[in-house]
């Protein structure tokens, strides 16, 4: 029986011929990531442990995106904590105010992870990096503490569910209600410990952007990871950004696959998440008459170059309706200036809405954007649970960039056709 | 390992936002995650909750985020273990690794109420819902992860060997 994708890139870290679903392998790490929220519970775990030494310091990279810039004490006190981890095991790889920005966004674009790779992150949308035809998943603290000293990891080899994308997205149909129209299929644990690997004719349609949104809501399926095959794409990303050799892995012809389902790209419609969980998916003969209170363009989900200028092409000449706090949230500092550069910012501001400084903020109600009680947000972010904008009382629609700019223009929950 | 206490229930898909939300993750305090534990979906529970009681739940126990904090907070507030149809993937591992027991029992799921008392053993993972006398059998651990446990979480597990 052939290999997944996924299944291949395991093997060849584990150091074996072949692996299949269930087995239990150990594994060379190529990168172990943390964040200014995970990053303390494993250093303190790492400190207590006692362990000596950070195996390969140049594997791990460490990145203050939640809560910075530091929101309060308790915040500045952990990320001093982690920046003293930093220098005292000597990893380089640590991003701060300045550097950093929402790490899914930012190690791809530093070329710190890339094709063939296995990463491990503190962070449970580390899926992010198979868009890369990496394999990537997400861990606890615990574990990223034992990577950081070993710079292995046990995992239990996923089974597979195979999505075959067919056909050109239909106009304003992007990454995000691709993968919004996956877990309304599928459920939020529809792919629960299992790889979700893309193929057919429609991934050629999708930018590498897409491929991030995608794969990084992969765990909102319950999935172990998400993968995309290797192509043109992919090459033209890496290429001037990740210096290692790429390494391509492809599915076996004869790979196992628990489910096959296919997607055809050109009959999906705009497709909103409503409350309280990201499998509750509607098109827009579904959606009613919901009034909101602020719009969030951002995030490690959609907060990238062409989300941006997604956002700006429905905001150009128009202005956010009264009493809608749109907050427009660039995932890194290469993206903010890039915006600023091709003029996205004085669409922004002269539509009312405000441009932040990379933040996870208020995707996982942080800071820069809380909700008050009753108080319902569009939000590119990648979940509507209770209370994760704010107040328990509160509510998240998550959306694409089209989606969620038309809805700061009207002041309720609109597609972009409602424009015109 | 023998534990006993009374049942929390809770339904599917109890993600980690609800179990700690972000909010209170500026601390690694255990005894402060543990003082929010639940707060967002059960606000009698940190009230209520005695050393040693468990939480039975549906699908999906601790979808979402990959926070530590959240078994880190059931473990502080006194939950000796979490009986649940299923497991999200990193909430499992990290369970594991830091040593918070939780057990796959379907069955159990089905016939326990909140408010039951219940015991199990651990290493056998042999349930018992003392209020109606009803007795389950867990789903096994495969070695590799029971080894884990019985060296008392990854870390240790990795300096013994």
């Amino acid at each position: 029986m052939g290999m997944t994708m996924s299944q291949k890139i395991l093997a060849f870290h584990a150091g074996l011929e072949s692996v299949k679903a269930g087995q239990l392998i150990d594994a060379e790490l190529d990168m172990v990531l943390g964040n200014d929220i995970t990053s303390p519970v494993a250093v303190k775990a790492f400190e207590g442990a006692g362990f000596p030494c950070v195996k390969c310091p140049e594997r791990v990279s460490l990145v203050m995106d939640h809560f910075t810039p530091n929101k309060d004490i308790k915040a500045a006190q952990q990320v001093k904590t982690v920046r003293e981890f930093a220098r005292a095991y000597g990893v380089e790889n640590f991003f701060d105010v300045g550097q950093m920005g929402i790490e899914h966004a930012l190690l791809p674009e530093k070329g710190l992870v890339g094709a063939g790779d296995l990463v491990i992150g503190a962070d449970s949308h580390t899926c992010t990096y198979g868009a890369l035809g990496a394999f990537s998943t997400g861990v606890g603290s615990t574990d990223m503490a034992a990577g950081m000293m070993s710079n292995r990891c046990w995992f239990k080899v996923p089974a597979a569910i195979r999505f075959v994308l067919k056909n050109r997205p239909a106009k304003y149909i992007c990454g995000k209600d691709i993968i919004l129209h996956i877990i309304g299929l599928i459920g939020v644990d529809g792919a629960l410990y299992k790889s979700m690997e893309f193929t057919g004719d429609g991934v050629q349609y999708l930018s590498i952007d897409d491929r991030f949104t995608i794969c990084n809501m992969a765990i909102e399926a319950g999935a172990k990871n998400g993968i995309f095959p290797v192509d043109d794409v992919t090459r033209e990303y890496l290429n001037g950004r990740f210096t290692r050799p790429v390494r391509v892995f492809e599915a076996d012809e004869d790979a196992e696959y628990e489910r096959t389902i296919e997607v055809d790209l050109s009959k999906l419609k705009p497709t909103v998440a409503f409350p309280h969980l990201p499998e509750n998916t509607r098109t827009r003969e579904a959606w009613g008459e919901v009034k909101i209170d602020q719009v969030v363009i951002g995030s490690c989900t959609n907060g990238h170059i062409s989300d941006l200028r997604i956002a700006a092409e429905i905001l150009r000449g128009r202005h956010v309706a009264k009493g809608v706090r749109t907050i427009v949230i660039p995932a890194t500092n290469e993206i903010w200036k890039q915006a600023m550069h091709e003029g996205l910012f004085d669409v922004f501001i002269d539509a009312g809405a405000v441009v932040s400084t990379p933040t996870c903020g208020p995707c996982l109600g942080g800071h820069m954007g809380i909700l008050a009680a009753g108080e319902r947000a569009v939000a590119t972010t990648n979940r509507n649970f209770v209370g994760r904008m704010g107040h328990v009382d509160s509510e998240v629609y998550l959306a694409s960039p089209y989606v969620a700019a038309a809805s700061a223009v009207l002041g309720r929950l609109a597609s972009p056709e409602e424009l015109q | 390992m023998q534990v006993k206490g009374t049942v929390f229930r809770y339904k599917s898909d109890v993600d980690t936002d609800v179990i700690i939300p972000a909010r209170y993750l500026n601390t690694t305090s255990e005894a402060e995650l543990a003082s929010h534990c639940m707060e967002d979906i059960d606000k009698e529970f940190v009230k209520k909750v005695k050393k040693g009681d468990i939480i039975v739940a549906e699908d999906n126990f601790g979808c979402g985020s990959s926070r530590e904090h959240a078994p880190i907070a059931i473990k502080a507030s006194g939950i000796s273990l979490v009986i649940a149809n299923s497991f999200a993937r990193i909430f499992y591992r990290n369970s594991i690794n830091i040593g918070l027991p939780i057990l796959e029992c379907p069955e159990a799921v089905k016939n326990i109420k909140a408010g039951d008392t219940v015991s199990c053993d651990l290493a056998k993972g042999e349930i018992v819902n003392e209020t109606t006398g009803q007795k389950f059998q867990a789903e096994p651990f495969p070695p590799f992860i029971q080894n884990i446990i019985d060296r008392g979480g990854l870390l240790n597990s990795i300096k013994n060997s």
